[in-house]
Order: structure tokens, then C-alpha cells, then sequence
């Protein structure tokens, strides 16, 4: 794991409740934390550069914006193959999120989880089908589970 | 109702937004229009709550170390419990979700050590199981999702 220093956490921090809608966001980040707006965007770019920062930009509110089905679909796939099988889910455009984690038998045989999103449950279930097909044989099993509630929502924490 | 301009900056910016002093006239001169133009329009996706902010997006597991958790909890003591799990700091996204692992949340911790301690006072506090799944692999090219935004 990369380690990042104090200003970096900092920087993470502050940008994580948004840029500010202003002309200049860097600098307004920057005077925040005492940095030059050179500095904050020099820092961004090398954290972008290492993968801490997936990718910078605007992040729409797909439940407001009409996507409101949103499934976790999880399936249950030879472990020997799921590099492949997973890389083929990650990849179909109506996936957000697309993860290997463990089992935990007998009561959760589930490996791979994609989440998908959809404006209709009709949507939706054309995209599990999708799936399905995709995974063919190698799907061994596998469940929806949908949000019926939202309990908690918070962005990142940072712990450090 | 969504603009052309509100549309582009919901579909097109989701990813390589400028690291430059004046970022939204980047943007602008792009999309062929005003710096203020386009602050106005993000001001009003944000105030209407289409997107829910512009900066960085950040993999799992790479700042700290975290884990997501299923909990099977009887209906009638749900709220209650998930009110227990919400007052821990280290959670977020907490979801109930229609299965017998009826409640999901997330917890991040600065290390194992701590995540583990969090999941214990958890089952302690609460008196059921935690089923933790932190991640093995990431699948996921994360370009942003593209939206169909023809009757928004």
C-alpha cells in the first residue's frame, strides 16, 4: 500500500466534500491548508498517477438523475476462473462496481458481486439475463438483492 | 428540466476533469460557452441535487483498510440496530437490503487491527453476526458511468 503523507490526507479530505464552484478551486483548496495552488494540483496529479485517485471529475446522483433500481447481483463461479468472468462483468456498461469476495459457507456461496443500475425493474432484469448469459455454464448460482433502505450514507472517511 | 449544457457536464466530466488553476473555463472552452456559464449550470445540478459533488474518486482499500459486512437482523429490531452500527464512525453506506442478510454496510479502519475491533463491539454491542467480505479483486475499469439522460 502507498503511503501518503499529512498534506496528501489533507488534500484527500478537503476535495472529498467537493471542489468549490469557483473560478479558481485549487487555489481555494490550497489557501484552506496553507499550499499554494500549484502545490495541491502537483499533489493531485502524482496521487492520480499512483492510482490512489481513480479519477477526477463530476459525480451525478444516479437515483436522482431516474436510475432508480439499483441491484447488487452476486453469483457464485469457479474461483479458478473468476479473473476472466469478472473482468467480462466489470467491463458491460450498466455495471458500477465489480468485486471478487469471499464465501462464507454454506450460507453465503457468493464470490462475485457486480452492482448494477437501471431506470425500470424491466431494465434491470434484462441486465441480470445479460449476465447470466455471459457467464453461462460457469454461473453456479446467484441472488439480487436491492436497497430498500438507505440508513447511512457518508463519503470517504479518511481514518488516518 | 435538463439543459444541453447541464447535459454534457453530467456525462462528459466524469473523468479528466481539468487539474488547472481555472478548471471550469477549461471546461467552458470546450463545450464552447462561458466560465460562468458553465459554474451557473453546475450550481444548479448541485442545488438540485443531480450530482452529489465534483472531485476525486478513490478505489477501495487504498487509504485505510475496510470490509463490506452483512448482518441477518429480525425486522422488528432492524432500525434499532442499524441505528447502533450508524453511531460508529468507521461505518458508511449503510443499506437494508430485501434478503435474510437484510442489513449491509461498509466499515473502514486506519488498519486490521482496528477494522476487526469495530467488527467485534459491533456483534457485541448488537448481539448478532457479522458476516465480513472484504475485497479479493477489483474488476472494475472505472471510466464513470455513462447516463441516459434523453427524458431527464
Amino acid at each position: 500500500m502507498i503511503t501518503l503523507d499529512e498534506t496528501d490526507l489533507a488534500i484527500m479530505r478537503v476535495t472529498q466534500a467537493g471542489l468549490p464552484l469557483t473560478p479558481q478551486p485549487y487555489r481555494l483548496i490550497a489557501k484552506q491548508l496553507g499550499l499554494t495552488a500549484e502545490e495541491v494540483m502537483k499533489r493531485m496529479a502524482a496521487m492520480q498517477e499512483q492510482g490512489i485517485i481513480r479519477r477526477i471529475g463530476v459525480v451525478p446522483n444516479h437515483y436522482k438523475l431516474g436510475y432508480r433500481f439499483n441491484g447488487m447481483t452476486v453469483w457464485n463461479v469457479p474461483d479458478e476462473i473468476i479473473d476472466e468472468l469478472g473482468q467480462k462483468v466489470g467491463q458491460l456498461e450498466f455495471v458500477s462496481h465489480c468485486y471478487q469476495r469471499p464465501r462464507h459457507l454454506p450460507e453465503w456461496p457468493y464470490n462475485l458481486f457486480a452492482m448494477v443500475h437501471g431506470k425500470s425493474q424491466k431494465d434491470v432484469d434484462k441486465q441480470i439475463q445479460q449476465i447470466a448469459d455471459l457467464l453461462g455454464d460457469s454461473n453456479q448460482g446467484c441472488d439480487v438483492l436491492y436497497s430498500t433502505k438507505i440508513l447511512k450514507k457518508t463519503g470517504f472517511r479518511s481514518r488516518g | 428540466m435538463l439543459t444541453p449544457l447541464h447535459k454534457h457536464l453530467l456525462n462528459d466530466f466524469q473523468r479528466d476533469f481539468p487539474l488547472s488553476s481555472r478548471p471550469y473555463q477549461d471546461i467552458a472552452n470546450t463545450l464552447g460557452v462561458s466560465e460562468d456559464d458553465v459554474l451557473s449550470a453546475l450550481t444548479e445540478l448541485n442545488d438540485n441535487n443531480f450530482i452529489s459533488r465534483i472531485g476525486p474518486i478513490i478505489p477501495p482499500n487504498h487509504i485505510g483498510v475496510s470490509t463490506l459486512v452483512a448482518m441477518a437482523v429480525p425486522e422488528q429490531q432492524l432500525q434499532a440496530v442499524a441505528d447502533k452500527i450508524s453511531a460508529y464512525p468507521e461505518v458508511n453506506h449503510n443499506y437494508e437490503r430485501e434478503h435474510t442478510f437484510n442489513l449491509w454496510f461498509v466499515a473502514v479502519a486506519s488498519d486490521e487491527g482496528h477494522l476487526q475491533a469495530v467488527l467485534d463491539a459491533i456483534e457485541q454491542e448488537t448481539g448478532f453476526k457479522t458476516m465480513s467480505m472484504p475485497l479479493v479483486d477489483d474488476f472494475f475499469i472505472d471510466l464513470g458511468f455513462k447516463l441516459d439522460l434523453h427524458n431527464a
